[in-house]
């Protein structure tokens, strides 16, 4: 165990000659809610990307809970726990909201189930659905889903379908939970409700959430700490009122 | 109750061809004898079904596209008919022989699939089409170019015969066999994984799924029973011809699960049988110079039905004559409210995309109006 949750060291990543990010040291201690924000471009996602080994870093490494994580596959880094949503919404659109949140669990080893034991329909099959389909449902009452359990994910509304990815990723019981711009589209009575679910989250689940948010009064109201990029580098760290009001950030935000 | 019910239509499949099977076997076990073409034609229906179910699970429940089905069938053809010609002499021409043969076939044939599966994860779409339908026809010049010895060359392996009167009841046995396996499959944890690889890969990948496993155990379960039915195809025919695993019979195999919809079991079940039935009956008609319109009724009977399911003009039509909008009917009827139907109908899209700017605008400097956000970065 270590102090935190998330550390990187020196990552950065570098497409050609361009540094989508470099020098990147964030470190996230349990239960936080951290923001990373920044310019449109500024690295937000890459650094996604990289601590859920979509891409590979070229510099740097990362720990999660005090072991390195680099050079895994996305599958295997979810399965030792940074789940994570997409900016674009990425659900199973041709399968019910609750199938959605059942393929989430069924990589926990408490519903282990071999192929074998599914084809042959032999009693931990039976077993295993039905303690999954009862934790999903559990979980979809969390992010009030429940009503819809039956319903196709495509055919959600847009806040319902953010807030299914949010569970999806949760079934996956991780220790941190990667949110890409939970926010961006919603109105803001859904983005307050948003900001609730998530503080309910980490107390639920004693989760430490990342996000990255480009609402900035959803993240001063919400997150502990943020990191701000710019170009890929980090611009300002630490507490969320003092970041924000770095001249710096500001300046990189509205230019000038 | 409702529990009850959902268990009956999930199992309606395997009774409605256990119970045909079950007579027909009765009748032929009581001496009945049936017209040689008729079994002729059950053990092909038997062999569509168990190629279309195998592959809507590659192509309609794992989305990807293979061109080389009828190879996977050559495989099991030629090996399966191979080893039970050599085992004859010594085990006799018995179920013994033909289980033997069974498992060789599928297993070789499942070998295949493995090769073949591995470079489909990185290939994708098209790509993949391609890299089958080479694999197909590799396998099919293969075959065709060994030697009069082995695998009888361009003349054909010559298999054992089995008695007629049997063999259709071995292949619905088989049937039952491939429906079990890939229906309970897809019913289970491991069959939602292959979905959600279908449906978003990215984001199966992201919720833990081991693609490279499913997208494997996919091609593999799909590629074994083509095997099998290749085996079958050997036992039904005396003799195995290279020549009949060309591309158009991949093809065919698709329209089987194309025309059945994709990603359903029943549904590929009914266009297999349907169009195999087709084929025997337009090949039996139509003789002599006419035979080439065989080709010309076949094409214009999948043009025809592939435009009732899309032209927008018949929509109207088919909603209102369809079969589920007959149950529908019927569920209404009974009057059950508590059989709701997980459908479309319930939920609007709704589409909420507000604009980046007008959330950006109101926080952060709500001091300063005049500023405003664009998207692309700052100016």
């Amino acid at each position: 165990m270590s102090e935190y949750i998330l550390e990187t060291k020196d990552l950065g990543i570098s497409f050609g000659g361009l540094k989508a990010a470099q020098n990147v040291d964030i470190k996230i201690r349990k239960r936080q809610i951290y923001g990373l924000i920044g310019p449109n471009g500024a690295g937000k996602t890459t650094i996604f990307n990289l601590l859920t080994c979509v891409y590979k870093p070229t510099t740097g490494t990362f720990y999660l809970d005090g072991q390195e994580m680099k050079g895994l596959t996305p599958d295997k880094i979810n399965q030792r726990g940074i789940a994570r949503t997409f900016q674009n919404i990425r659900l199973f659109n041709n399968m019910t909201v609750v199938r959605n949140v059942m393929v989430g669990l069924q990589h926990r080893p408490e519903y282990k189930c071999s192929v074998f034991e599914s084809i042959f329909r032999l009693p931990r099959h039976f077993k295993v659905e039905k303690a999954m389909r009862e934790k999903a449902k559990e979980l979809l009452r969390i992010f009030d889903l429940e009503q819809e359990r039956n319903a196709l994910a495509c055919n959600l509304p847009y806040g319902k379908q953010r807030k299914l990815e949010i569970a999806r990723a949760l079934a996956t019981d991780p220790k941190l939970l990667l949110l890409d711009e939970p926010a961006a589209g919603m109105n803001p009575h859904e983005t307050e409700d948003l900001a609730r679910t998530i503080r309910k989250i980490r107390d639920e689940f004693d989760m430490t959430i990342l996000l990255i948010e480009h609402d900035m009064s959803f993240v001063s109201g919400l997150c502990d700490e943020v990191t701000v990029l710019n170009f890929g580098t980090i611009l300002a760290q630490g507490d969320t009122k003092t970041a924000l009001a770095d001249p710096e950030v500001i300046k990189a935000y509205i230019g000038g | 109750m409702t529990l009850k019910k959902l268990k009956l239509r999930h199992y309606l499949n395997y009774m409605v061809i256990g119970t045909v099977t079950a007579v027909l076997a009765g009748m032929v076990l009581t001496g009945y004898k049936f017209d040689n073409s008729l079994l002729f034609l059950l053990e092909k229906i038997a062999i569509s079904i168990i190629l279309a179910v195998s592959l809507s699970l590659v192509v309609g429940f794992l989305g990807e596209l293979s061109l080389g089905h009828a190879g996977f069938m050559c495989v099991g053809a030629y090996l399966g008919g191979k080893i039970a010609a050599l085992l004859v002499p010594t085990l006799g021409n018995g179920p013994l022989t033909f289980l033997i043969a069974l498992l060789a076939g599928g297993g070789a044939a499942a070998v295949c699939g493995i090769i073949i599966g591995i470079p489909a994860l990185r290939l994708r779409g098209d790509y993949l089409a391609i890299v089958t339908l080479a694999f197909g026809e590799i396998v099919k010049s293969l075959f065709q170019n060994s030697s009069d010895e082995t695998f009888g060359g361009s003349l054909g392996l010559n298999t054992p015969r089995y008695d007629k009167n049997y063999l259709f009841i071995f292949a619905f046995v088989l049937v039952l066999l491939t429906l079990m396996v890939v229906q309970n499959l897809m019913r289970s944890k491991h069959g939602r994984a292959i979905t959600a690889i279908r449906d978003n890969e990215i984001a199966a990948r992201a919720t833990g799924t081991n693609v490279t496993k499913y997208k494997l155990l996919a091609f593999t379960l799909s590629a074994a029973f083509a095997g099998i039915a290749g085996v079958l195809y050997s036992y039904s025919n005396y003799t195995v011809q290279s020549m009949k695993f060309g591309y158009n019979y991949s093809i065919e195999i698709l329209v089987m699960v194309v025309l059945g919809g994709m990603g359903s079991i029943n549904g590929s079940i009914i266009a297999a049988a349907l169009i195999t039935f087709l084929n025997t009956k337009l090949a039996t008609i139509l003789t002599g110079d006419l035979a080439v319109l065989q080709n010309l009724f076949y094409a214009l009977i999948l043009i025809a039905i592939v435009i009732y399911n899309n032209a927008p003009a018949l929509k109207g039509f088919r909603d209102k004559y369809n079969l589920s909008a007959f149950a529908d009917k019927i569920r209404k009827s009974r009057n059950d409210p508590g059989h709701v139907k997980d459908d479309k109908a319930k939920w609007d899209v709704v589409p909420t995309k507000i604009e980046m700017n007008e959330i950006l605008s109101v926080d952060l400097t709500p001091q300063d109006s005049s500023v405003t956000w664009e998207k692309g970065g700052p100016k």
